[in-house]
């Protein structure tokens, strides 16, 4: 049986560049970054030469590179921080945010420590702007929390007009870029923001690690404590294999970003356009034009499909895929991202997340066994 | 022949046996799954390769494989045990009792809770190391809601009697966490008969990955509760969010599961080289044994040389990868604080080397730097005015020094 993964916002494959550069160290590089002698040495340097390639590659300061253990602890540290130790008291964010940030936000205000505000979204999952704007005006002592891609609709959201607005209110600025380092160029440089947070194993990297871009502006003491590693900002011995590994990743899917995004783009245009003309009344959540996040399409399949055990009759035919975040899998309340939406409440998704692994033959298997399981 | 430089710091860090390598790989390749995805085969699979390795951890330390909160090292284990504790029993009281030679993943941990509000007290520890058993039951009050006692010292391998300490914590009604990165997979654990409540502990210590380490956390008897320190998404029973480094937990799973099956032997082969190499330093005149000798690690020991310097020592035997501490703290120029604190002054403990022996050590590397260390000990005495006026019979405490 054919098997196809088409669910690459879950995580992806790692490149076997990467796995190579990482058993290369994981063999022979063992020393403790910390530690003064050759041992020691070695392993710092290639600590260090990790952290200025991702410098240079977002066009931002080595230093304002922290390494984490992956995209979820990037956005805890940013936002606490923040709370804890630059004076935010007002946090603005959308339902629309990935757990990471949903869960922190709201945890600041349940310990009282500060207030959360939620900006209205569209039918596509686009934010008010204007209502930021108006909010990030209105308070003081902002955190604007905004993710560039959302991972389960793909809907994209402006991160200039984000920082300009975070700028232009002296608002603090933190974007998760999980779904879109890797995937889209940014610039740090000419983008003013604070934070964004990134996980290796979304741009085909190990798991487990991940960086925080924390501005140099920003002095944070870090969510975890006790030995002064990476700036003072996040205690523990590094995981150097595995920031190696997240390098080569990255540096391979920059280079290949242009080519792949083409690519990945008419994957996800052609999978619409073939849903439409052969699955009746299928329509899709979230954002589908060219402005959108290319690796994710949510289809939204009318009643006749059975959604509560679809993703198990694709899988039966070697289809992985899934309906939602791999975070909330196992909740049975539904998606917090499509019931924030509010349409098409007699529709159920199914997320179709793609990589430069798939193929468009990867594509009319799936649409052939979509149609297979059509009960129309 | 040996080949140098010798690797004599696995007190810091330990080399990736290549076993553990092995059992890696399949999940960096073809098995990438994430452990979450509950839809298909991918992450079935990583989801398995998790259990299995939790049960392997589970083993090496007698827990219930549901008792493993996976974390991404000991610091972070430390940092979840401590605030998370705090945040969780906040009713109960915000009274915290530890020692003053914790690393200081702990030792910030806990001055970062004294911040927020909460009351400590650092214990001093005996000349030994050893905790006086007697200063910890007078210091147990009402409030007391966590005691957080190291298993062994990073630095001087010194084993803390924990058995005695979780009577006396259950007595009173207080949780035990104690951070045993440096025992788990060295010397035998067992969270059931030591009474552990919460204990830390990592993979890069015992021959797996960096980036990973797990927090246990008791169920039963009492079931106890910490306050998640990384919120989003409610991974390992909601105390730990972010997707499972599956690889890491499967290298560390291997890693435990090699400890349990080696540690007897390999601790017996470990504790007779330590033995040689230490029984030839204390041979050189005015060296120290700092800390217990009998309460101790197998693997490692932690000599003072009298009149030497101790930087000046590390250059001297530079084909020795030894440290004088804690990596963690090795960036700062200020001498061991856990030395200090076992009464010695600025000048000795600046003297102090840790050797940390491991599993690769091998009795031709014990040899080389039994003959490398005694030579720069000598030369560099040979060298210093101090050890010549001491060789003369003068006293260096009682010299009125002249400033110039």
């Amino acid at each position: 049986m054919r098997e196809v993964y088409l669910d690459n916002a879950a995580t992806t494959p790692m490149y076997p560049e990467a796995v190579e550069d990482m058993q290369d160290i994981l063999k022979d590089v063992f020393g403790n970054p910390s530690s003064t002698h050759s041992f020691g040495r070695k392993a710092k340097s290639h600590l260090e030469n990790a952290r200025k390639e991702i410098g240079e590659i977002l066009n931002c300061s080595s230093s304002e590179i922290c390494f984490t253990s992956g995209g979820t602890e990037a956005d805890n540290t940013a936002i606490k921080c923040a709370v804890n130790h630059l004076g935010v008291k007002n946090i603005i964010t959308s339902k629309l945010e990935h757990k990471a940030v949903l869960d922190t936000a709201k945890l600041m205000e349940e310990m009282g420590l500060a207030k959360v505000f939620w900006i209205e979204n569209d039918k596509e999952g686009k934010l008010d702007y204007e209502q930021l704007n108006y909010l990030a005006q209105t308070h003081d002592n902002c955190l604007i929390s905004i993710m560039h891609a959302n991972n389960e609709i793909g809907t994209l959201n402006d991160l200039e007009i984000i920082s300009r607005i975070g700028r232009e209110s002296k608002s603090f600025v933190h974007s998760d870029t999980v779904q879109t380092v890797g995937h889209f160029p940014i610039n740090l440089e000419t983008l003013s923001l604070d934070f964004i947070a990134a996980a290796a194993h979304k741009f085909h990297g190990p798991k487990g690690v991940g960086f925080l871009y924390c501005n140099k502006n920003n002095k944070i003491k870090g969510l975890i404590t006790g030995g002064g590693q990476e700036s003072r900002r996040r205690a523990g011995t590094e995981n150097v294999a595995g920031i190696v590994g997240m390098v080569t990743a990255l540096r391979n899917s920059v280079k290949n970003m242009e080519a792949n995004a083409k690519q990945i783009r008419k994957m996800k245009d052609y999978l619409k356009v073939k849903l439409c003309s052969e699955v009746p009344d299928v329509q899709f959540f979230g954002d589908t034009s060219n402005n959108s996040l290319y690796t994710v399409l949510n289809i939204a399949l009318p009643n006749r499909f059975d959604a509560a055990i679809l993703p198990f009759q694709l899988d039966m035919n070697g289809i992985c895929i899934s309906s939602g975040s791999a975070c909330n899998s196992g909740a049975n309340k539904g998606s917090h991202v499509i019931n924030a939406l509010n349409v098409l409440p007699n529709h159920k998704p199914i997320r179709v997340s793609m990589s430069e692994f798939n193929s468009l033959e990867d594509l009319d298997y799936f649409i052939a066994v979509l149609k297979s399981l059509d009960l129309n | 022949m040996v080949k140098l430089p010798i690797y004599l710091d696995n007190n810091s860090t330990t080399p990736m046996d290549p076993r553990v390598l092995d059992a890696m790989m399949p999940y960096f390749t073809q098995n990438f799954g994430n452990a979450a995805s509950r839809n298909h085969p991918f992450g079935w699979k990583a989801e398995e390769a998790v259990d299995y390795a939790r049960e392997q951890i589970a083993q090496l330390i007698g827990a219930n494989e549901k008792e493993i909160i996976f974390t991404s090292g000991a610091t972070e284990s430390n940092n979840l045990a401590i605030k998370g504790v705090l945040e969780m029993y906040a009713r109960k009281g915000n009274h915290i009792i530890t020692t003053n030679t914790e690393h200081k993943a702990v030792l910030d941990a806990c001055k970062h809770a004294e911040k927020m509000g909460a009351e400590l007290t650092y214990l001093e520890v005996e000349e030994n190391g050893i905790l006086d058993l007697q200063k910890l039951q007078e210091a147990i009050k009402q409030n007391t809601v966590l005691i957080s006692v190291m298993w062994a010292n990073n630095e001087i391998g010194v084993i803390q009697p924990v058995q005695e300490i979780s009577r006396m914590a259950k007595e009173r009604g207080v949780l035990f966490h104690t951070d045993a990165t440096q025992a788990v997979g060295k010397i035998p654990v067992n969270v059931i008969e030591d009474g552990i409540d919460l204990m830390s502990f990592t993979a890069h210590k015992m021959y797996g990955p960096k980036g990973i380490g797990a927090l246990y956390v008791r169920r039963k008897n009492p079931r106890v509760k910490v306050s998640a320190q990384i919120d989003g998404g409610g991974h390992e029973r909601g105390m730990r969010s972010g997707t499972l480094n599956v690889t890491g937990i499967v290298g560390f799973g291997a890693a435990c599961k090699l400890c349990r099956e080696e540690m007897n032997e390999e601790s017996k082969r470990l504790a007779k080289l330590r033995d040689k190499l230490e029984n030839a330093l204390l041979a050189l005149e005015e060296s120290y044994v700092n800390g217990s000798k009998e309460n101790r690690l197998p693997h490692c020991t932690n000599v003072s040389f009298k009149f030497v310097e101790g930087e000046g020592l590390m250059m001297a035997m530079h084909n020795l990868a030894v440290s004088s501490g804690s990596a963690c703290t090795s960036a700062s120029l200020e001498p061991s604080y856990v030395l200090k604190n076992l009464g010695l002054d600025d000048e000795l403990a600046h003297s102090s080397i840790r050797f940390g022996l491991g599993r690769y050590t091998s009795e031709a590397e014990i040899d080389y730097a039994i003959e490398h260390v005694t030579q720069a000990v000598n030369k560099l005495r040979d060298m210093s005015p101090l050890w010549e006026m001491h060789k003369e019979g003068i006293d260096l405490q009682k010299v009125d020094w002249q400033e110039h």
